[in-house]
């Protein structure tokens, strides 16, 4: 049995000797030791279409910071390995990532399924964790050094929908019922749950509510199911291949409805805004960001101007309005943190994370004590005057506006929705 | 017209469309699963390789997708007789084809996947035909292009093929290969040679298929996944080796997933469509269309 | 088949051969020296390396008692993994159990599944049976999705307990010290197996099954007898996965990289043998870990393939094959 494994062993030496890591290859114009920035992101599988940009921030983030000076006259160097998308390479990676490694500080790779996995590697080694785009993660762990950089808030069952319900509520004539359709995912489920309560609570009948496994293939009999049940209003929660699906369904069975959206994510990658075009006109998305002039912030600007030709030639997503500024952030919060504190204690950082309002290219930020945003962000926002399929016109204001919250409005709800016809 | 009828007869034919999708999915595997008994489990990684490359081609010309799968096939063609070879020299020469084969297919299923990521991308792809977004419409009923055309074009496909199977010389003698191989040595020809030609006509489809695909969903290079159950299952129902068999049993599926998706919840479809293979495999284990052997 | 775990010997003169007993007992002895081992390098990501790679020599091993020796190939490990890992989440938030006792109702659910199974397929063979196994790995999947109590779609998280049991330093110690003696034990059981009668009855049905049938082996009995081991073996090996990430979803626990893996291991390793899984399982699995945390692209996936292609092509026998030859 020996023998067997040192064979195993050799094979996985030689498999490391031929290939050094990319990350590995820091800037050294700051001196001393590297700050080590440890994490699994998503390269391959079907999470790496939104991991891989975010991947590519991490080092923008790191390029600027060693071009800076460094973080407390370090350089800083990241180390991430490719999760494949699936949560049961997580825990190895960071056990990897903090007693191989030895990074100094660790950050999550993208979404709730990769950052669950996660959770029990670093609670364990009491290391403060910043991560990306994951839902209620915490409220099962209860970790006070988890950071949560999405916009959701701590109770995303209750109030992940306001922002669309508020928008339908608003409406002349008032809407007496709503279909509510979504993927049967973690995040699509808090989604509808919110939905399906504050719908009740504002008085609207629920007249559809059901849930599509990830395999479907065909939209059309969801779509006509839920004309059939003839709301005014549908909520509906999606990712990417099925947003397609469900747009052209609902173009090609001529919907005609008030209010029509939710947290369809697809047009928030930019080959699917280009693909369905003027289908998107008067669809209503949750959204994180978009280049309205109502939510600029400092950095917002150059760092999309700074990922963009970086995006075209690595082939990552062509915008990047959707995960960089929110990986960037996450960044952010660390680098500030470490900045007050001044050293890499993980209690210290913690304790300065749970204090301080931080400035990044999303705005403000803030967290509770569960780590999650004290006040949620659900941006609201509609396409608008989609012409053709041309990209210039997703990087103009005025495309896709903002409804939601108030203090960000920056146009008007257009009814109804019809696909595009 | 009653609504609920009216949902029942659409939701009868999206699922015949759906199964035009499915048929020209299956249709490949049916030879070269149904009938040369090579178990290709990549075959819909060949497929989603062939949707990558017309989408990559229609972003470069704009020409119709599905006219570009057609163009494709030569070159697929020549990519399944080549893998056949290679097949055949380590496998079936060997007579131990069973497990190996299967899990050598595998291995080409996950090197087509990973070998599209490296290339062009783990995003999704998409090609527009210019009808996608045009409906016809029969009274309540709809007939929209993007499905419509596709399924169109892979029956014409699958029919043509039926047609050489059944009249030419060299489809007969495809289909005799399957039952027996001696009796093709008797007539001099040369079993491995038929065989090697069969197989690529199968990846050939695979690339149709590609094409049909991409003209209904964006591709990932991962979207081939939800159909290894889906194609097997079909051609199973479908009594292997007979092409009639595996579109009836493509319509069905097709029906049947539809049909559950607008009355009891889309969430349901897959348990029902395959509960019922499987109840069809404890019961008649050859197919609906399969002689008994 | 009450005779199935007689020694041997009178049926393998083989003299090196060795009896049951000291094979267990050989087991045991290498389990605990692997135990040992491990505490002494005392790293965290020595015991998770060696509980992902264990976990896989356990998968393979089973795959293999009705893959390997009885010839049916099962393309739905996935779904007995998964049950294995969905037990546990359900008996442990019912019942509050800690994982030993979850993973003997993983056997038993496993054991229930394997024996269904059987019953359903008793009359399909090769291909047919592989696919009526993918079904059931895509019906199963559904009902967990749809089954809330267990999380459906959104997954369940498994809290670590807090009291770590004697004498483990770490959970991950246990864990890994767990996921070897189910290693060990299962290559005893496949070992036993093969150098039994049940072995010897199942090699014949792999060969011929009419011919076997025709004079006079049990078919029948022996393919639900090895379905329903197989299926509890697998169901074992992924009793522990909520423990190891803490949190399980559906898409992952059945993902297709378990079912993949339970074929590829045991045949890049030799079906023919306990042995071939192991070395399969070891190999394949230890290459897939190193690779994770070296190449970390999309690459890494890629060796596997190409791995898995090279070796069907080149040793069609696997590894063990080769040395079989080797020794001629």
């Amino acid at each position: 049995m020996e023998g067997l494994s040192r064979r195993g062993l050799g094979r996985a030496a030689v498999a490391a000797a031929i290939t050094v890591p990319a990350t590995a290859r820091a800037q050294s114009a700051p001196s001393g030791e590297p700050i080590k920035i440890g994490g699994s992101m998503s390269l391959s599988g079907g999470l790496a279409g939104n991991g891989r940009p975010a991947g590519l921030t991490h080092k923008i983030w790191a390029d600027e910071v060693n071009a800076r000076g460094g973080l407390l006259g370090r350089p800083v160097q990241i180390i991430s390995y490719d999760d494949q998308s699936s949560g049961a390479q997580v825990p190895g990676i960071y056990t990897k990532l903090i007693d191989v490694d030895k990074v100094d500080l660790v950050v999550s790779g993208y979404a709730t399924a990769i950052i669950a996995p996660a959770m029990p590697v670093v609670m364990q080694r009491n290391r403060t964790f910043v991560s990306l785009f994951g839902t209620g993660v915490n409220s099962e762990f209860k970790y006070d050094r988890y950071f949560s950089v999405n916009p959701s808030g701590s109770n995303p069952n209750q109030t992940f929908a306001k922002g669309f319900i508020e928008l339908a509520m608003a409406m002349d004539p008032k809407p007496r019922s709503i279909a509510i359709v979504n993927l049967d995912s973690d995040f699509h489920q808090r989604a509808a749950e919110s939905a399906r309560s504050l719908a009740r609570s504002a008085g609207l009948r629920v007249v559809y509510d059901r849930a599509y496994p990830p395999t479907t293939v065909d939209f059309s009999p969801i779509i006509r199911a839920v004309q059939a049940a003839r709301p005014d209003v549908v909520f509906v929660g999606s990712y990417p291949p099925d947003t397609a699906g469900l747009l052209r369904a609902a173009s090609e069975l001529r919907v005609n409805l008030q209010l029509f959206g939710g947290p369809m994510i697809g047009p928030h990658i930019t080959a699917q805004k280009l693909q369905l075009g003027p289908i998107l006109n008067n669809l209503v998305v949750w959204d994180v960001y978009a280049p309205e002039p109502t939510l600029q912030f400092p950095g917002t600007q150059p760092l999309i101007e700074r990922y963009q030709p970086i995006a075209a030639k690595e082939g990552t997503d062509a915008l990047g309005y959707y995960v960089p500024p929110m990986a960037y952030t996450q960044m952010q919060v660390l680098e500030q943190a470490v900045k007050k504190v001044g050293s890499l204690d993980q209690g210290a950082l913690a304790k300065a994370m749970h204090e301080t309002t931080f400035d990044t290219v999303i705005g403000p930020v803030r967290f509770d004590a569960t780590g999650e945003w004290p006040e949620p962000r659900d941006i609201y926002t509609q396409y608008q005057g989609v012409q053709g399929n041309g990209i210039d016109q997703f990087k103009k204001a005025g495309t896709q506006v903002i409804l939601y919250p108030a203090q960000y409005k920056s146009g008007e709800l257009r009814k109804p929705y019809t696909a595009g016809a | 017209m009653d609504p609920d009828l009216a949902l029942l007869l659409n939701g009868i034919v999206s699922g015949l469309l759906l199964g035009g999708l499915y048929a020209a999915a299956a249709a490949g595997l049916s030879i070269s699963f149904g009938m040369l008994d090579v178990v290709n489990i990549a075959h819909p990684a060949f497929m989603v390789l062939g949707a990558m490359l017309v989408a990559l081609f229609w972003g470069a010309t704009g020409i119709d997708p599905l006219v570009l799968s057609i163009l494709l096939t030569p070159a697929f063609w020549a990519l399944g007789a080549a893998i056949y070879v290679a097949y055949h020299h380590f496998f079936e020469r060997r007579g131990d084809e069973a497990i190996q084969g299967l899990a050598f297919f595998f291995g080409v299923m996950f090197i087509i996947e990973i070998g599209l990521v490296l290339a062009i991308g783990p995003e999704q792809h998409f090609a527009d035909a210019s009808y996608a977004n045009t409906t016809w419409r029969l009274g309540e009923i709809d007939l929209p292009l993007r499905m419509l055309v596709p399924a169109l074009v892979a029956f014409l496909a699958i029919g043509g093929l039926a047609l050489f199977l059944r009249h030419s010389f060299t489809g007969r003698a495809i289909a005799a290969v399957a039952q027996d191989r001696e009796a093709l040595r008797l007539l001099a020809i040369d079993p491995v040679r038929i065989k090697r030609l069969a197989f690529g006509i199968s990846i050939a489809m695979a690339a149709l298929a590609g094409g049909a695909l991409v003209v209904v969903q964006p591709v990932d290079a991962g979207s081939g996944h939800i159909f290894i159950g889906r194609v097997f299952a079909i051609v199973i129902m479908g009594g292997l080796s007979s092409l009639w068999g595996c579109v009836l049993a493509a319509l069905a599926f097709g029906v049947v997933e539809n049909v559950t998706a607008s009355f009891y919840g889309p969430s349901w479809s897959p348990a029902v469509a395959f509960g019922a293979l499987l109840l069809v495999l404890a019961v008649r284990p050859q197919g609906f269309f399969g002689r008994v052997a | 088949m009450s005779d199935a775990t007689l020694p041997a010997m009178p049926v393998f003169p083989a003299p090196r051969r060795m009896g049951h007993g000291a094979f267990w007992l050989a087991c045991a002895v290498a389990a605990l020296a692997l135990i040992a081992v491990l505490r002494g390098i005392g790293s965290e990501y020595a015991y998770f390396a060696a509980t992902f790679v264990l976990q896989y020599v356990v998968l393979a091993t089973a795959w293999n008692i009705l893959g390997g020796y009885a010839g049916y190939v099962n393309f739905g490990a996935a779904a007995f993994f998964a049950a294995g890992a969905y037990t546990t989440v359900a008996i442990g938030k019912a019942l509050g159990l800690s994982l030993l006792p979850c993973i003997g109702f993983a056997a038993l659910v496993g054991g229930a599944l394997g024996l269904g199974t059987g019953l359903l397929t008793l009359r399909l063979r090769g291909a047919y049976f592989a696919i009526a196994t993918l079904c059931l790995s895509v019906v199963l999947q559904t009902l967990v999705v749809n089954w809330n109590y267990v999380g459906g779609s959104r997954g369940a998280y498994v809290i670590r307990p807090r009291d770590i049991p004697w004498p483990f330093d770490t959970y991950s110690g246990y864990l890994c010290a767990v996921a070897v003696v189910l290693a060990a034990a299962a290559i005893a059981i496949a070992r036993t197996i093969e150098k039994s009668r049940l072995g010897l009855g199942l090699a014949a049905l792999r060969d011929d099954e009419q011919a076997a049938e025709a004079a006079g082996v049990p078919t029948l009995r022996l393919k639900l007898i090895a379905t329903t081991i197989s299926g509890a073996m697998m169901a074992v090996a992924g009793a522990p996965l909520p423990l190891l990430g803490s949190y399980v979803e559906p898409t992952s626990a059945f993902g297709l990289a378990y079912a993949v893996n339970a074929i590829a291991m045991p045949l890049i390793g030799g079906t023919a043998s306990w042995a071939g899984p192991l070395i399969g399982a070891v190999l394949l699995s230890s290459l897939q870990q190193a690779a994770t945390v070296t190449i970390s692209s999309a690459a890494n996936l890629l060796i596997v393939g190409v791995v898995l292609v090279v070796f069907v092509c080149a040793a069609p026998h696997g590894i063990l094959g080769l040395f079989r030859k080797g020794g001629r």
